[in-house]
């Protein structure tokens, strides 16, 4: 094994390990996830065709946000405590170990939400085939937004409150696939094929996958100098 | 005697903070076993140059060389004989100091190194906190995890900014002990502090 995916791998389990010692943090976009699913019902209405109808959108919206909200995570303790230089001035590849950080905080933030959406699914009335199509697109989509939003937050990590300008700058960029998103989910119920919406995702992730942790690398660099 | 190679050359550095000239036009080259002591008043740029140095920042004007090529253009080579050690420590306070370095030092390209941690432990005095979380330690400790941390790395160049912080006596002398014998074996050093280090000959000083 090259030095290169050791260094990955004992990146990702340092991660996954720190935010195992931090087990209440990690809850929390999870919780805020599955709250403002399970409220839409009680604010608007608890009539299931009018659900059917929303679940999509409110899935895929509270998804979205919440993932925002825990993004700045992926950066902000590595910077704030030297860890961020030491990977900086690490031999191997910058974007290696951005590319590490970013699937470690999927599979904190991203993998649990995959894992409960079919049970808030279930909760809205979605069809069978609607739930799948969202499983699909959430298994396309959160990593996407995972990549795309540490760009972001690689640029605002320097800053002391860099919160709203996260959100400006990233949110614009998550429209796209919320777009395609809950459209395959609509269609889905609707009993008509999603290969389209699909392809156009899978498209985006692996231009994100490809070019994202270059450009959070680089943004880091200009953030530490 | 063989002549001096310089492996470390710093040509016409500059540096500016908004309107403030930090320095200007400063240069110094270092050789293997040479230790370079940059001092001056707080605010007059020590730990801008050492970030220069170590290539974290791109100086405003002027180049860093090591072995002759320039560290920018050279960056993975070079930061595979580069170990930094800042103000900021970069330890994990809920990860143990075991968990810490080994983490650490892995992700630092030095894996084959990790059999000398007992050893490393021991010489810097916390082998017995090996398993403590580094939230627990006290700053001298911590500081002491961050020492254990470049020796593993087995880098030729450190650069140290302000080492001796936090530190008991016990612990100033390990320093000055272990950067003795990291210039004895080669090495190469460079270090802000305003403490005076006993390393005689080998020890340039360099004024901002």
């Amino acid at each position: 094994m090259s030095s290169g995916w050791q260094a990955f791998i004992a990146l990702v389990k340092r991660d996954l390990l720190l935010a195992f010692r931090h087990r209440g943090e990690l809850l929390n976009p999870l919780l805020f996830f599955m709250m403002v699913v399970t409220l839409f019902p009680l604010g608007v209405s608890p009539e299931s065709s009018l659900l059917r109808t929303m679940a999509p959108g409110v899935i895929w919206i509270a998804a979205l946000l919440a993932g925002l909200f825990s993004l700045e995570s992926i950066f902000r303790s590595d910077f704030d405590d030297g860890a961020l230089e030491q990977m900086v001035l690490s031999p191997h590849p910058l974007s290696l170990l951005v590319l590490a950080k970013v699937l470690a905080h999927w599979l904190v933030t991203g993998l649990p939400m995959l894992l409960m959406a079919p049970l808030l699914g279930m909760f809205l009335s979605l069809p069978a085939p609607g739930l799948v199509a969202m499983e699909l697109t959430l298994l396309i989509g959160t990593p996407l937004l995972s990549l795309v939003g540490s760009i972001g937050v690689a640029l605002t990590v320097g800053l002391r409150r860099g919160g709203v300008l996260l959100t400006l700058l990233v949110l614009p960029l998550y429209i796209p696939v919320l777009i395609f998103s809950t459209n395959a989910v609509s269609v889905a119920v609707a009993g008509l094929p999603i290969d389209g919406q699909v392809y156009f995702l899978l498209a985006l992730l692996a231009l994100a996958i490809t070019l994202a942790p270059f450009a959070t690398a680089a943004a880091l660099r200009i953030s530490l100098s | 005697m063989t002549e001096k190679v310089s492996l470390l050359h710093a040509r016409d550095l500059s540096c500016y903070r908004g309107e403030v000239c930090l320095f200007e036009n400063l240069g110094f080259e270092l050789s293997a076993g040479e230790a370079l002591q940059v001092e001056g008043a707080n605010g007059a740029g020590k730990t801008s140059l050492l970030r220069i140095i170590a290539g974290m920042t791109p100086p405003d004007e002027g180049d860093v060389l090591w072995r002759g090529e320039s560290i920018q253009d050279r960056r993975s080579d070079f930061n595979a004989q580069l170990a930094y050690l800042g103000h900021h420590l970069g330890l994990k306070h809920e990860l143990t100091v075991e968990e810490n370095l080994r983490a650490s030092v892995v992700i630092q390209g030095a894996a084959d190194s990790l059999g000398r941690l007992t050893d490393i432990l021991r010489q810097v005095g916390l082998s017995e906190r090996a398993d403590l979380p580094v939230r627990v330690l006290s700053a001298g400790q911590k500081q002491r995890v961050a020492l254990a941390r470049m020796l593993l790395i087995g880098a030729v160049l450190w650069v140290l900014d302000e080492p001796f912080t936090a530190l008991d006596a016990g612990g100033i002398g390990l320093i000055s002990d272990l950067v003795g014998h990291h210039l004895d074996r080669g090495g190469l050093a460079v270090m802000t502090s305003h403490q005076a280090i006993p390393l005689g000959s080998r020890l340039r000083r360099l004024e901002l």
